[in-house]
């Protein structure tokens, strides 16, 4: 007797599927992973700012406690900060890096997976001080003594820091392995002026990491040491300083501007010339200013401080040093745009988010002038005008660039393109709430508004600038629910990529979307910053004039 | 709805904070160089957006890949230089007019204007608690003073065509706790006040009447009312509350009044505030020795109407006018209530 064979199904059970991203080592899936998180912490982070603009929509508004305003302007930037903003970054460094330079993996693939596990964990832990009877309140920068036992009472202080220290482990070890990938891992024939650009930013990127990372460690362990083992690091009253914990953390909080920036400028030197079908302008101008941004940026920290008192002397070299930093984000500046000049420019979505961060990164860099002008700063410090200003560097500038980026990428990652309608809606949407919600915010700080104010009098003129906002803010909620819905959606729906959706030039776009594990079946051996380009054009290949 | 109540417990007049209409001298120097900074960056957002714009729509086109690819330029060392230079240029010029301003602001002014040596300066400490300011007043001109006031500082009106009638203010600033930040747009940018550390600031005016501005600097719970009033009187005026202000609280004749006055000493109230000639010795919440000479109460949040009526709302129930303020609610008895307002509503 025989019995017909049943065709098996190969769907592996659900947790098979959990325990291979659980327990993956491969720097794409721990890459995507690193994105995957940041969403999550995006929207949440999104959400605590719409309680806070719509507290702020009236003066006198009582929607929200003030004990609640504060911990949600807390969780809102240390959230963005440490579990949006750089871990997307990483995240999208560890997807490309490696395919970029033509390697099968990051240098150290399990450090990688630790890194990201003890990043989440980093952010739960700060999460979790929501069910210990209240969030931190006391400021992302978190300015001591509020720090101490006196004023923070509960153990959401702990929390806090325990969280950041963690994820800051997290942090360093990626920079680590960025560095041992980028310097120890490139193909064959690419030396290190021949890395593609987005690689040269995550290396320098990670270099920053490296420097700025460790300092404030070290102030988040003298805190917990303040708060747990009766130590007086930052409790003025019993001889220790609260202006140290200033110099401490900026020492960190500079650098760290830049190390949310440096991949940005990366990605749209990767976007800008594949969508103008140009070559970069003046690839080793911008490379040099690359590590220009980073020098100079390790040494104007307290620029952050002009309000504290410091001396004229102190005042002036910060102040001059900051306005240093304009000169090679400008020439990063005038490069991309000579790469657009006399390019044929196709506005497909990763470009049209990649114009949105050149249109708008160059307004957060003219009011970052203004606020190294120090007795300008004076006025400015601590006002809603510095609120706006970081919010069109880290919106108009990281985040434009990152949704650039993940625009590009995505159809290499998931081997499926994302709709271009979606796509576009959410950028026009972005676009328009981005400029109403932190055009305003400057206005209502040369009003005289502070920042961190849960209410305001109706009498002050400031009302009409806060409505703006709130209502920027309502515009650009469902644009970010449009991208996840179309990251999602569109693994199903999204048509086929194929290898090469973007007709790009680095070694990305060699291999399959997906990239099998191994990325590569055999390391291509490159001459020049395109290698794609000179497989295209084999009659006038790049290396002739590199 | 305490919202609409606090709205009847405050004065609705507009307030001028803005940065831009300045009436004194670190003011007007950050101001003009304000104008300076916005006309080159305007310049510099003018001529890069137009570039990027202009490329965009001349150089826009569908993608073909049969048509070819444009001419690939590699770059160009005379344009980089070129590009390079001019920014480094602007910053050169603009690094000297900051050095120039910030001396004019953060320099000692009794160094720079030797003619201050006639005016009569008056020097007040001011010192920062969670949620409300202290003023010890040190001295004015040659005269020493030595009183507190609290959240409403008094300043002389200035002649600053007449050296013998320039009354500039100095101010040193202390913190009692954590850092706050003194920031009133219209007379000076701002200056932290940071536990541990001195810091000075100083301004000069000739424009009488009331100058808005609020703490600048996260302070916790209550920051967003820690606010400020400057109130500058013409000279006469000035002089004549401070010489109120010198005095001991006034005492009553009157038997409710001292009736009050018994319940006051007796209350907890006296851990906390003072009030000069009393056995209320408490260093903790603001003065009240002359609490009837100010405009408002709860450091700004509300008006003081003068009939009692708002400090009787805010004794009975301060963490509804100024939520986690550090002033309790007592649960006094009416009696009670009725006999510390009168009491406090009789200090002028």
């Amino acid at each position: 007797m025989s019995v017909a064979e049943q065709p098996r199904v190969e769907t592996p059970p659900w947790t098979a599927t959990l325990n291979e991203w659980a327990a993956t080592v491969d720097h794409k899936k721990i890459g995507l992973l690193y994105i995957g998180m940041s969403v999550v912490f995006l929207v949440v982070a999104g959400v605590e700012a719409l309680l806070m603009r719509w507290q702020l929509i009236v003066p006198r508004n009582t929607f929200l406690s003030p004990q609640i305003f504060n911990q949600m302007f807390t969780m809102h930037g240390t959230t963005m900060v440490f579990f949006v903003g750089m871990p997307i970054l990483i995240g999208i460094g560890n997807f490309a890096v490696p395919l970029q330079i033509g390697a099968r993996d990051m240098a150290f693939p399990r450090l990688n997976a630790l890194g990201f596990w003890v990043t989440l964990f980093g952010g739960l832990l700060v999460y979790f001080s929501f069910l210990t009877g209240g969030a931190p309140d006391f400021g992302w920068f978190a300015y001591a003594p509020l720090t101490e036992k006196t004023f923070a009472r509960g153990p959401a202080a702990d929390l806090w820091a325990l969280g950041l220290i963690v994820s800051g482990i997290g942090t360093v070890t990626a920079a680590v392995n960025f560095v041992a990938t980028i310097l120890g891992m490139r193909a064959p024939g690419m030396s290190l002026w021949k890395i593609p650009f987005f690689s040269w930013t995550i290396l320098w990127t990670s270099v920053q990491i490296l420097l700025a990372l460790p300092p404030l460690t070290a102030a988040l362990i003298m805190v917990v040491f303040d708060r747990q083992l009766g130590a007086h690091f930052f409790d003025a009253q019993t001889g220790g300083s609260s202006y140290l914990w200033q110099h401490m953390f900026w020492f960190f909080g500079h650098p760290e501007v830049y190390i949310l920036i440096l991949p940005g400028f990366g990605m749209i030197a990767e976007i800008v010339p594949v969508f103008s079908r140009k070559v970069l302008f003046g690839y080793e101008f911008m490379a040099a200013a690359t590590m220009a941004i980073v020098f100079i940026s390790m040494g104007v920290w307290a620029h952050h401080m002009f309000c504290v008192g410091m001396n004229r002397t102190l005042d002036l070299y910060f102040a001059g040093a900051s306005l240093l930093v304009s000169i090679p984000t400008g020439i990063k500046m005038f490069n991309w745009l000579a790469t657009m000049y006399g390019g044929r420019i196709w506005l497909a979505s990763p470009m049209l988010f990649a114009c949105g961060f050149l249109s708008m990164f160059l307004i957060g860099g003219l009011t970052g002038i203004m606020l190294a002008a120090a007795p300008f700063d004076f006025q400015l410090s601590d006002s809603y005008f510095v609120v706006g200003h970081f919010h069109w560097v880290l919106i108009g500038g990281t985040l434009f660039a990152t949704f650039a980026g993940l625009h590009y990428w995505y159809p290499k990652a998931t081997g499926r393109m994302l709709s271009e309608r979606i796509a576009r809606w959410q950028f026009f949407l972005l676009f328009v709430g981005f400029i109403v919600t932190f055009g305003p915010m400057h206005i209502a700080g040369m009003l005289g508004m502070p920042r961190r104010i849960y209410t305001y009098d109706a009498n002050r003129g400031w009302d009409i600038w806060n409505q703006l906002a709130t209502v920027g803010g309502l515009i650009q909620a469902p644009s970010y629910l449009l991208f996840v819905y179309n990251i999602i959606a569109s693994l199903w729906k999204g048509r086929p990529a194929g290898d090469n959706p973007w007709d790009a030039w680095t070694l990305e776009w060699a291999t399959t979307s997906p990239p099998p594990s191994y990325n590569f079946e055999e390391i291509p051996t490159v001459h020049s910053r395109r290698p794609l380009w000179d497989l295209r054009h084999p009659d006038d290949p790049d290396w002739q004039y590199e | 709805m305490h919202h609409s109540l606090l709205l009847a417990l405050n004065d609705v007049s507009p307030q001028n904070l803005s940065i831009f209409d300045p009436a004194s001298p670190p003011a007007e120097a950050i101001h003009q160089l304000s104008m300076l900074v916005l006309a080159i960056t305007g310049g510099i957002f003018l001529v890069v957006e137009g570039i990027l714009i202009y490329s965009l729509v001349r150089f826009r086109s569908p993608h073909n890949p049969r048509n070819g690819e444009p001419p690939q330029v590699y770059g160009s060392q005379p344009i980089e230089i070129a590009w390079t230079a001019a920014p480094a240029l602007i910053v050169f010029v603009l690094a000297l007019v900051i050095v120039r301003t910030e001396w004019e602001v953060r320099g000692d002014p009794e160094k720079l204007q030797p003619e201050l040596k006639e005016s009569k300066p008056l020097r007040v400490t001011a010192i920062g608690h969670q949620w409300w300011w202290e003023y010890v007043y040190e001295s004015f001109g040659d005269e020493k003073l030595d009183f507190l006031t609290a959240n409403e500082l008094h300043v002389p009106a200035s002649n600053r065509q007449v050296p013998s009638e320039r009354r500039p203010v100095y101010l040193t600033l202390k913190s009692a706790d954590v850092n706050h930040s003194f920031w009133v747009p219209r007379l000076a940018g701002k200056t932290d006040l940071i536990p541990g550390r001195t810091n000075t600031m100083w301004f000069e005016t000739s424009q009488t009447g009331i100058f808005f501005g609020q703490c600048a600097e996260y302070c916790g719970t209550q920051h967003a009312n820690m606010l400020l009033r400057v109130s500058v009187d013409p000279p006469e005026q000035f002089e004549k509350w401070l010489d109120n202000e010198r005095k001991n609280a006034f005492e009553s004749d009157d038997a409710a009044i001292r009736k009050g006055k018994q319940v006051f000493l007796a209350q907890s109230c006296v851990n906390c505030h003072r009030v000069s000639g009393t056995s209320a010795r408490g260093k903790v919440g603001p003065d009240l020795t002359h609490l009837m000479g100010r405009a408002t109460l709860a450091g700004g949040t509300i008006d003081n109407d003068r009939k009692g009526e708002n400090l009787r709302r805010w004794i009975e129930d301060p963490q509804t006018i100024k939520p986690g303020c550090l002033m309790p609610a007592f649960g006094l008895s009416a009696s009670d209530l009725d006999g510390v307002v009168r009491y406090l509503s009789s200090l002028e």
